[in-house]
């Protein structure tokens, strides 16, 4: 920036402080801060006015700037306070500077522009892109976790496992159940593999045509998948929707299908003790009317 | 809310959840039983898919209807994609040309129960209703 500009904002750096202060207090931006207490804005006001002067007699401030728009992230502002508080910094800015320099000139009003501009706007890009690159952490690590609870295997018994679903299943998902249903297939040596869509709020066509292959692809690797956790109200749009899911068991609830499970493995559960086996049965039956 | 119109933008696969969340809050809000939101929740999963399979994108909107019950949710989805070639053929069970179960849109005609559509090399626009009964 012009070494003349830069001294008459230097000069007059505490006014422009309190008037961007008093600006932020009775600007329309108090609604955005209702949950933050008045000091802590403040003090970090403060922090943002001294590494921004500090920018502009020094170039090398980079770090202090990384620190403090960390904090803010951290702090989790809204974005549009910081945004809005940094156009009005600018404006305030720029009219002091020609309020002490009395030249109504176009070529002086737009060297005092883009002296302001090129002097705050990095410090916002920064602030900005610090808030993205945050964003963009968080959904990636959200993904990452979506993925880990995506479709886990659960082996129950020798021979038989588990496959609960819960939530939406995409193309991508449908992938990962596809492998880790065939992985674990293999790897728990299971004849049985149950899978419960208990959790799957809609079955349509594409849902359902992933799970057909999914339990095609299990019988090719000599296993008997079975179909678990059918609500009412989903066997219904199954048969309004016309697909055929009667190339392999499916049954009501876990339960059921763990006792076809038994069967077709040729087990069965027995009680050691008669009495504590009617206790476990009548407390098992409660659970399922639940 | 009568008459309110709400519009889902359809462009990526996740947008088909949103789709399909908020007919179930309207089918929801308007009475209709757990069995119907899931057949209503259903149609607007195959339609909305089909418009991210074969259009790429466009919209879908939901409105509360009047007619042969007094009330009624009407879903219209509607695309700028290359249209549907053969109408009548689309809707006979087991035909697809990518390879999926075919049983989408005749699904969707017996999940609801009117059912209409236009198509031409300009676009497609479906529209559904189901009745609260």
């Amino acid at each position: 920036m012009n070494p003349e500009l830069r001294n008459i904002l230097l000069e007059n750096s505490d006014e422009i402080i309190q008037d961007w202060m008093d600006d932020l207090k009775n600007s329309k931006l108090k609604e955005y801060k209702s949950a933050v207490s008045e000091d802590l804005i403040e003090q970090v006001n403060r922090e943002f006015v001294n590494v921004i002067f500090s920018k502009l007699t020094d170039e090398k401030t980079s770090e202090s700037l990384e620190q403090l728009s960390e904090r803010i992230v951290n702090l989790g502002w809204p974005l549009g306070y910081l945004t809005e508080g940094m156009q009005s910094f600018r404006s305030i800015c720029i009219r002091k500077i020609i309020e002490e320099v009395n030249r109504d000139d176009h070529e002086f009003f737009l060297e005092v522009m883009d002296g302001v501009n090129n002097w705050v706007d990095p410090v916002k890009n920064e602030l900005i892109n610090k808030y993205s690159t945050n964003w963009t952490n968080i959904i990636s690590l959200q993904k990452v976790a979506l993925q880990e609870l995506s479709a886990p295997l659960i082996p129950v018994m020798e021979g038989i496992t588990v496959m609960p679903l819960v939530g939406t299943i995409d193309t991508d998902r449908a992938k990962l159940i596809m492998e880790n249903l065939l992985d674990g297939v293999i790897k728990h040596r299971a004849d049985v593999v149950l899978i419960d869509i208990t959790g799957v709020p809609v079955v349509d066509t594409m849902v359902a045509h992933h799970i057909i292959q999914a339990a095609e692809a299990v019988r090719l690797i000599g296993a008997t998948c079975i179909l678990v956790g059918i609500r009412p109200e989903i066997a219904q749009t199954i048969v309004n929707l016309g697909i055929d899911l009667s190339k392999f068991p499916t049954k009501s609830s876990l339960k059921r299908g763990f006792e076809k499970a038994l069967e077709l493995t040729e087990r069965e559960v027995v009680s050691t003790n008669e009495e504590t086996g009617k206790v476990v049965d009548e407390l098992i039956s409660s659970i399922d009317k639940e | 809310m009568k008459g309110a119109l709400t519009n889902v933008p359809i462009t990526k696969e996740w947008d088909i959840v949103g789709a399909r969340q908020s007919g179930r809050n309207m089918a929801r809000d308007l009475g209709f039983g757990s069995v119907d939101q899931a057949r209503i929740a259903t149609a607007i999963s195959e339609l909305a898919r089909n418009i991210y399979l074969y259009a790429g994108s466009g919209e879908v909107s939901f409105e509360e209807v009047q007619g042969e019950a007094p009330v009624g949710i009407k879903i219209i989805a509607s695309d700028n994609g290359p249209g549907i070639k053969d109408i009548t053929k689309v809707m006979e069970d087991g035909y697809s040309t990518s390879g999926g179960l075919g049983a989408g849109l005749p699904g969707v005609k017996r999940l609801m129960d009117d059912f209409d559509m236009e198509s031409n090399e300009e676009g497609t626009k479906i529209t559904i209703v189901k009745w609260l009964r």
